[in-house]
């Protein structure tokens, strides 16, 4: 079997006092769309720039592409694209210049036009990049990572700050590198992105991994039980309700909710009672939590911890 | 051979980005013509007491000096600062270009433009004010001028790694640079600077790089022209900051986490 092009074990990062990173386990295996998700300050820029190798680790095994990064060579660096949070452009060049530019910087670029029209930029290809929107220069961000024509690409928080057309199209984007076969890493705060865009998930917060998996999967349980809530009809108190609604539900004020596998059951108790009472559910809602549910969940434990 | 290749790849992207950029040809080109103008016509026919000069032939050498600390150590430590905030210096670490690539590239850059400006301070010099072109003293010019160039541009590379923001840049820069000119003589006649003030200055690689290229215009110079004492003060420096650059330069910005 190949070896995974990421493969990280027991990474710990501390700065003085304050661990950031405290054992995270990951592998990303060849032409894996891979999602790090987390909230701001979660950890994971510092993990990116560690697998970058921009920043010492405090103590684990780190290995990308078969290499250390804290080693990094310029053979290396040939193999890795970058798309770093922020970084500006020269604003007096042009994309085509400036990925001229990075292109010599590789033994084997990629063609430059033809990288142009990968990320869909030929119509702004001579223009100023001061010219450019903010959606357009992300492309260029992505252009600049791929023109060496690396195997790995690291996007850290492509779409943050990107209105809703904009996020879409730099998803479609992103989901084109997969059929060019490049393995990506891509960090993000958005469980939606995640969701759109990876193979495997995993979910920092606080400097440790709290799940990880297929987007389908990692919620587990959770994703598993639909919620009922509703508000308790007029003139009815908590204690009106059927005994094995009241048995499981949380009521606060006039809001009840109930979790149940199988909502089948407990609608018909509900419904049943509701309508011998003449009064209706006011407010009913029956949902499933969605992964960004699920996500913010795992992180508020973490939090509460 | 392939590395100097990216060297020559390197050093064209930055003169296609300072010529492109407005404001930097303004600063870095522009401002020190302005001023020649400006003090070689006010002062023209001015006699330069103790030093047997007219006014035009004291500040031909005192801009010269100005436009290559401007050229290097000003241009790069302002332009440093802010690409490392601004996380270009970080993308450009992150691909194969070998660092030094990069620095050769900004130092040839900024040796180049010092050396298009002391051409033209001296043509403009000669045309419209009568200072002769140095001939005999023109190797000396040469050295003089890689020297300067070479140890001016260690101290931008020093100067941009001690500044720690965008926002600091230009007041730090200038904060440095302006008391200096006018202690060493490059804008006030040195027949006017107390000679305490001269002292402080000659601690300091901008009165020993003025004085190395006034000897070079200098009427009254009879040998080679080299001053090769103020010379080595200005090389000293220069190393003081390739020291403290190697030590503390960073490609990653300061002001951010």
């Amino acid at each position: 079997m190949p070896e995974a092009v990421i493969t990280i074990r027991g990474l710990r990062k501390a700065y003085g006092e304050l661990e950031a990173i405290r054992g995270i386990d990951l592998t990303v295996e060849a032409g894996e769309v891979f999602a790090f998700l987390g909230p701001n300050g979660a950890g994971k820029t510092t993990t990116v720039e560690i697998m970058e190798g921009y920043r010492p680790r405090s103590s684990g095994e780190v290995r990308v592409l078969g290499a250390d990064p804290s080693e990094a060579d310029r053979s290396w660096r040939e193999q890795v694209g970058l798309v770093l949070q922020e970084s500006r452009l020269v604003g007096e060049l042009t994309p085509r210049e400036v990925l001229a530019q990075y292109a010599g910087y590789y033994s084997k670029p990629r063609d430059v036009d033809e990288t142009i029209g990968l990320v869909g930029l030929e119509e702004k290809a001579d223009t100023r990049t001061a010219r450019l929107s903010g959606g357009q220069r992300r492309r260029l961000d992505v252009a600049l990572a791929l023109v060496g024509d690396p195997q790995l690409l690291f996007l850290d928080e492509p779409t943050t700050g990107f209105d809703p057309s904009a996020r879409r199209q730099a998803w479609e984007l992103i989901a084109g590198l997969r059929e060019l076969g490049k393995t990506v890493f891509l960090t993000t705060h958005y469980m939606e992105e995640a969701q759109a865009l990876a193979d495997r998930v995993a979910i920092i917060s606080r400097g440790r991994i709290v799940a990880s998996g297929s987007p389908d999967k990692i919620g587990g349980r959770r994703t598993a039980m639909v919620e009922i809530s509703f508000h308790l009809p007029e003139g009815a108190s908590a204690g009106d309700l059927p005994s094995p609604i009241r048995a499981d539900a949380r009521i606060e004020g006039d809001q009840v909710r109930l979790a149940a596998e199988d909502p089948v059951p407990a609608l018909r108790e509900l419904t049943g009672w509701a309508t011998a009472r003449g009064s209706g559910l006011p407010g009913l809602e029956v949902r499933r939590p969605s992964l960004e549910d699920v996500y913010l969940d795992l992180v508020d434990e973490e939090v509460a911890e | 051979m392939r590395s100097l290749r990216l060297v020559g790849h390197q050093f064209r992207f930055d003169q296609k980005v300072f010529w492109r950029n407005p404001a930097s040809v303004f600063f870095t080109a522009v401002f020190p013509l302005l001023f020649l103008l400006i003090f070689a016509t006010f002062f023209k026919n001015a006699d330069i007491h103790g030093l047997g000069v007219n006014g035009a032939t004291y500040y031909v050498p005192a801009i010269v000096a100005l436009a290559v600390i401007s050229a290097t150590m000003v241009k790069l430590a302002m332009n440093l600062s802010s690409e490392r905030e601004g996380g270009m210096l970080k993308r450009v670490r992150g691909t194969p270009l070998p660092p030094w690539v990069f620095v050769a590239g900004r130092v040839g850059n900024s040796v180049v433009i010092s050396v298009i400006m002391v051409a033209l301070v001296s043509v403009i010099g000669a045309l419209f004010y009568g200072v002769p072109i140095p001939t005999s003293t023109l190797p000396a010019l040469l050295v003089t001028l890689l020297v300067g160039a070479f140890a001016f541009s260690c101290l931008g590379f020093a100067l941009a790694a001690v500044i720690p923001s965008e926002d600091a840049a230009p007041a730090i820069t200038n904060a440095i640079v302006f008391p200096l000119y006018f202690l060493s003589g490059i804008f006030v006649p040195e027949d006017e600077i107390p000679s305490g003030v001269l002292h402080i200055a000659d601690l300091f690689p901008v009165r020993h790089l003025f004085a190395a290229l006034f000897a070079v215009w200098d009427p009254a110079t009879s040998g080679s022209g080299l001053e090769l004492g103020d010379l080595a003060i200005v090389l000293l420096w220069g190393i003081a900051g390739l020291l403290v650059a190697v030590r503390l330069f960073r490609w990653e910005p300061r002001s951010r986490s």
